[in-house]
């Protein structure tokens, strides 16, 4: 069996005396993409902040592509993040080149123009949008520059916090399609964190559904697709998020 | 209660024809909405639409909070005998919050954040009617336990910042039921919840629309949401209504753009490699006849 591209051993964080994240354990074959799924509080964001460094106070193992995270330069070659909110992760008074020449200067890479262009072209961005400002642009847009900040090292796995909660219906499926293009184009290796059942199935092979900070339940998006739950937190999740029903909201239960 | 009086229950509480909000801006006249038509019983109605496309500028223009240099023009708005139009400020104390509520969507900006809980709803109290201080502490006790908030004197003497999401929603719900509108206006009041707390919040909406006769206007852009919730759609588009349907037909909606937003949503059960994506016609932007 190949090395796992990103496994979490045994992951526990606590933010004073409040357990965040529970003894949690998976592993993301390369190439494939892994959903994390839970309400707010779940925990899940936590995971993605602990991979990626932003947060640093955590136990248990974390290996991507068989080595221990050191947070140096190295690392974020190989991973980078996808935040939600493509309003607030992009710098205002910076143009769409500063903010995708930013992470190329840092790590002392020539050839800038050429490699800004090409990324641009990857993400759907024709050269106009080369000089432009965040205001300038609309959600789905600035949701392409994020990804293309996050590719332009050519890392090889993406962590991805509702990358598509934020948008409008017709703007998420453009940018679920160019997350999978991209996947499939480059062999990246995806953890989407996200709220939404829908997503998970339609990019995810398998997924974690988390209450918190417990994992409830893994499963494979044929379980999903079946329906075939075992946990009753997250029938109640499916059955939610299936539409509004007045007796199934009179039946919900509160999981701790 | 006011509704019980009504003597044709089958009227409309309200009536909107023709309504036009336009925008005059340094680079030309934005047309918000659009020639905007509907009557709304006593039933929940949605308006669905992606952002931009006019569903809250109609919500806010019904209760005249749409600012200069915006301007409203509109044949009719008319609730029960009520005209809307051009009421004053004086006049308008007697309707917002009182006949007429609005639900935003997020709790953290909508709610005062150095006011107790339990005092900003009695504040919608002490303008309507004059009552004793204990019987206003009465009727908002029991509009949290309406909201079916487990512990209303706790909440009663909390901060916003000291309720989650859910809780924070469901106080301004009760903030509103205080007054027992006829007509709510929720501009995605559930839209920044967790699934199965937005259910809660639902229920207890629709639970006012059956058992007071209230009238509910839901803005979301959740399709889904709003098809299983709601008995009626308007489906708007760039300031216009392009299409409007029974909720339980919307699957079979006609238009090229709500079929279009419909086959971009991503389904558990029903998956596809790739998603359709939207084609925005310009002949969508013409005025509907």
């Amino acid at each position: 069996m190949s090395e796992a591209a990103l496994r979490v051993e045994k992951l526990q964080v606590n933010f004073g005396p409040v357990e965040a994240v529970r003894t949690v354990s998976f592993q993301v074959a390369p190439g494939a993409c892994f959903g994390i799924v839970g309400e707010s509080g779940s925990g899940k964001s936590t995971i993605l902040r602990a991979i990626c460094g932003l947060i640093r106070d955590w136990r248990g193992e974390i290996r991507v592509q068989g080595t221990p995270p050191r947070y140096d330069r190295a690392f974020f070659r190989q991973v980078q993040m996808v935040f939600q909110d493509p309003y607030g992760s992009l710098h205002p008074r910076h143009t769409v080149n500063a903010v995708l020449a930013e992470p190329l200067k840092i790590h002392g890479i020539q050839d800038r123009g050429r490699r800004i262009e090409a990324i641009l072209e990857q993400v759907g961005l024709d050269h106009s949008f080369r000089y432009r400002y965040p205001h300038q642009l609309s959600g789905g847009q600035r949701q392409r520059v994020a990804i293309a900040r996050a590719l332009i090292l050519e890392s090889s796995v993406l962590l991805l916090d509702e990358p598509t909660s934020a948008l409008d219906v017709s703007v998420q499926a453009e940018i679920l399609n160019l997350l999978a293009r991209l996947r499939a184009e480059h062999h990246l290796t995806y953890l989407l964190v996200t709220h939404n059942l829908a997503v998970v199935s339609h990019l995810c092979e398998g997924l974690l559904v988390m209450n918190a900070g417990r994992v409830v339940e893994e499963m494979t998006i044929d379980q999903l697709r079946r329906h075939e739950t075992h946990d009753p937190y997250t029938r109640q999740l499916l059955t939610a998020s299936l539409g509004y029903d007045r007796e199934a909201a009179a039946s919900l239960q509160t999981f701790d | 209660m006011s509704t019980m009086n009504d003597p044709n229950p089958d009227s409309p509480i309200l009536r909107v024809d023709n309504l036009n909000v336009s925008f005059h801006t340094s680079k030309g006249v934005v047309r918000a909405v659009r020639r905007v038509d509907f009557h709304l019983g006593r039933e929940k109605l949605g308006i669905v639409g992606e952002s931009g496309s006019g569903k809250s500028t109609v919500g806010r223009a019904i209760l005249g909070l749409v600012r200069p240099p915006g301007q409203v023009q509109a044949d009719a708005i008319r609730f029960h005998d009520q005209d809307l139009r051009n009421l004053s400020n004086r006049q308008w104390r007697g309707i917002r919050g009182k006949r007429i509520g609005m639900v935003m969507q997020d709790p953290k900006y909508s709610l005062n954040p150095v006011m107790r809980i339990g005092e900003q709803i009695s504040e919608t109290l002490r303008v309507r009617e004059r009552l004793s201080r204990a019987e206003r502490q009465r009727r908002v006790l029991a509009s949290l336990e309406a909201v079916r908030i487990r512990d209303p004197e706790r909440v009663y003497r909390a901060y916003p910042h000291e309720l989650s999401g859910g809780m924070g929603q469901r106080a301004m719900i009760a903030m509103m039921l205080v007054a027992d509108p006829e007509l709510l206006i929720a501009d995605e009041p559930t839209s920044a919840l967790d699934v199965t707390v937005q259910m809660q919040v639902l229920a207890v909406i629709d639970d006012l629309v059956s058992q007071r006769g209230m009238g509910l206007i839901f803005i979301s852009h959740d399709l889904n949401l709003v098809a299983s919730f709601c008995d009626r759609i308007l489906v708007m588009y760039a300031g216009q209504v392009v299409e409007s349907c029974r909720a339980g037909e919307l699957h079979q909606a006609r238009h090229p753009y709500t079929r279009g937003l419909l086959e971009s949503l991503p389904d558990v059960d029903n998956p596809r490699p790739v998603l359709p994506t939207l084609n925005r016609d310009p002949a969508w932007l013409e005025d509907v006849p």
